[in-house]
């Protein structure tokens, strides 16, 4: 006699290749990412005295270094933008996604000791992970609105509406790739080396510090394929509203972010059922 | 009737144990290569650096809502992987578990609790992670902290916490857990005494309240108290599935051996105190526990003689020598104490020769209440040597009671069955 399957029956099995994504029991949890991002910011910020202000110290720092190299010494193009500005924008973005792929990717490591004991589902570790970054962003973003002040410019209203978009495309990407790299983790913790560099690197085929009109036409398709140039041209050009938007970089960006991303959820929750053994 | 709420069929788990470091990193990969350049093809073929290992092999069951099951057995016998498998941390290898409810698990006392967060943090985080939603803790908050009894501290990072502190608020937050199965791993083993009780006293509550609780533990008394069914694990595999009585008397039967006795190398390494290393006089032997059938034991039951053996050699004649006992508790408090030469027969052999001797304490039955007691013993050549054992065996006492209505008082240190008398002095006239 078959046994059906009755509401919130649970079957545990043994688990073989590639598997679905319950995004309903990921939302049923999603209190619990809360828990994870509201744990972290708390955590970060206890015994120091200035608190969340670091969060506005180093893109602050980063841009007042570059704009003193790149945009003074060596006077780097910069669209007809201050370069305080156009640099500025392009690290709070930058730094998001940095900060989602290298907290993401570390994530699993670092939780080991809860992965170890208790069941939810894993995907929330890195998301959250990712999620924290928002908030760093948020602080850091009043600083923009500082120098803009300063330099008279003046927000373009409609665009402000396009930043939750392209923040969505950086979540995406960071995650994506994050979930990959943590899975790999698990297992080899070189990756823990790689990343702070391969960020560093990452960050100067990314246009943070110079425009894309930079780069020749011949290399603008290579450009594109790193999501985040789509996401930083495209900040830039409605925050200031000085150009129209790119919208063949930008949708090659939302499609290779959202390749990013499902391959690496996917490949996630293929590699998931070892963590709690071999992390 | 309803279906099972666990249902398990032939749930088996494999690890791989490799015999090398687990942690690999790319340098070890190209170390090893450099050791022996060939060693990436000859591995393949030989492999001979990898095990299988079978934690868990061929295991069903079924559990019946409301059942709270005991789950016993060595370390290693797979307890804790079979929970880990039914709150789905790790997966079988092969068969399948059905759950009919919510699950939460307690596989050990604050998952996730952070040193620098509060009490009042950790309890939300705590909380949120073993499956509670934030309304239910903000309802549950003031009966947490309550129970914990560390109310004065719940807004102090819970790094300034004493460990017994950070155990209590973390047990609290998991007593109001209301899953539909329980499943609970050695968690009680932490904490002091009074608290263990109290969390012993919370899980039976629960239970009543019609909860199904799969409970591992090396704690007897707590099995025999909380579960009414026992599964006895063996090396992967259920060697027992009966009543809780049958599986923890089997259980005990099957460790006579294990810390009953003790002597060699590994007593040596415990002697202490005044010792004369280079003209030895006196040197312990061997210290065992029997029952009254000459059996070694290390689990009494109450009406049971117990009889404590030590073997001594004495390396030249020693003109006077004492053997003392007593009799300890978790923490070392003295219970009781005794002597050789409280026995009139012994005094009058004070003096030994060389030679090996073997002295045997006798404690009466129905000494005891349900204990974990520990023996420690010290032979005396008063002025030459003196050397003790502290603590070196111990052994549990279950007490069965003295009349077949109740086993009262069961904690007690002493329960010695003494002599009353009710007389009756003058009747009440109305």
């Amino acid at each position: 006699m078959p046994t059906t399957i009755e509401k919130n029956e649970i079957i545990i099995k043994a688990q073989k290749g590639w598997l679905r994504i319950d995004f309903k029991e990921l939302w049923n949890y999603r209190e619990l990412a809360y828990f994870f991002v509201w744990r972290e910011i708390k955590v970060r910020y206890k015994q120091t005295v200035v608190g969340v202000a670091w969060a506005i110290f180093k893109p602050l720092t980063t841009m007042l270094i570059f704009t003193f190299f790149f945009g003074r010494f060596a006077k780097m193009p910069s669209d007809g933008i201050p370069y305080p500005i156009f640099v500025y924008i392009g690290l709070l973005l930058w730094d998001y996604f940095s900060f989602g792929l290298s907290h993401s990717s570390d994530s699993m490591v670092g939780n080991a000791n809860i992965i170890q004991k208790i069941y939810f589902p894993r995907l929330i570790i890195p998301i959250s992970s990712s999620l924290i970054g928002l908030v760093d962003f948020a602080v850091a973003s009043i600083v923009l609105v500082g120098i803009m002040l300063y330099y008279r410019y003046i927000p373009n209203i409609v665009g402000i509406f396009y930043i939750p978009f392209l923040l969505f495309i950086t979540f995406l990407s960071s995650v994506g790739l994050g979930c990959f790299l943590a899975s790999i983790n698990v297992k080899y913790r070189d990756v823990r080396y790689v990343i702070p560099f391969f960020i560093q690197i990452f960050m100067f085929l990314t246009p943070v510090i110079y425009p894309v009109s930079m780069v020749g036409a011949k290399f603008k398709w290579l450009l594109a394929l790193n999501p985040m140039t789509g996401v930083i041209e495209t900040a830039r050009a409605i925050i200031l509203g000085t150009k129209d938007v790119d919208w063949q970089i930008l949708s090659v960006s939302m499609i290779i972010s959202a390749g990013l991303f499902i391959f690496g959820i996917f490949y996630f929750r293929k590699t998931e059922k070892f963590f709690a053994d071999i992390i | 009737m309803a279906n099972p709420i666990i249902e398990t069929k032939s749930l088996s788990k494999k690890y791989r144990i490799t015999h090398k470091e687990a942690y690999f990193t790319l340098r070890d990969s190209i170390v090893n290569c450099f050791k022996s350049p060939f060693g990436i093809f000859k591995k393949k073929r030989t492999d001979s650096s990898k095990e299988d290992f079978w934690a868990l092999k061929d295991v069903s069951f079924d559990v019946n809502p409301g059942e709270v099951v005991g789950v016993i057995g060595r370390n290693g016998a797979g307890k804790t992987t079979l929970l880990k498998i039914l709150s789905r941390i790790t997966y079988p290898t092969e068969g399948e578990i059905r759950l009919r409810g919510r699950v939460g698990s307690l596989l050990e006392v604050g998952t996730g609790f952070h040193p620098e967060l509060t009490g009042r943090e950790n309890i939300y985080f705590n909380g949120s992670i073993l499956g509670m939603k934030k309304k239910e803790i903000d309802k549950k908050f003031d009966e947490i902290v309550d129970f914990s009894g560390v109310e004065k501290f719940i807004d102090t990072p819970v790094k300034r916490f004493s460990s017994g502190m950070q155990v209590r608020l973390a047990f609290s937050v998991a007593a109001y857990l209301e899953p539909e199965i329980l499943l609970v791993d050695e968690v009680l083993a932490v904490g002091d005494a009074e608290f263990q009780k109290k969390c012993l006293g919370k899980m039976k509550d629960i239970s009543k309240g019609g909860r199904t609780i799969l409970f591992v533990s090396h704690n007897m008394s707590a099995i025999r108290n909380l579960c009414s069914r026992v599964i006895m694990l063996e090396g992967g595999k259920i060697s027992l599935d009966s009543d809780s009585e049958t599986a923890v008397s089997k259980y005990l039967d099957q460790n006579l051996t294990l810390g009953t006795s003790i002597s060699g190398k590994e007593l040596e390494a415990k002697i202490e105190g005044y010792i004369n290393r280079a003209n030895p006089s006196i040197r312990f032997k061997e210290i065992k526990l029997l029952n009254q059938n000459n059996e070694p034991c290390s689990i009494f039951n109450s009406n049971e003689a117990i009889k404590i053996c030590i073997t001594y050699e004495c390396l030249n004649t020693v003109d006077s020598l004492r053997v003392n006992i007593c009799i300890v508790d978790e923490e070392n408090r003295e219970i009781l104490t005794t002597t050789t030469v409280d026995d009139e027969k012994e005094v009058n052999s004070y003096r030994k020769n060389a030679g090996v001797y073997t002295s045997i304490c006798y404690i009466s039955p129905n000494m005891f209440g349900e204990k974990r007691l520990f023996v420690s013993v010290h032979l005396e050549y008063p002025k030459v040597e003196h050397l003790v054992l502290d603590r070196v065996l111990g052994f549990d006492v279950i007490f069965l009671g003295y009349n077949n209505i109740s086993a009262a008082f069961k904690n007690s240190f002493i329960r010695p069955r003494l002599k009353w008398e009710t007389q009756l002095l003058d009747l009440t006239n109305r």
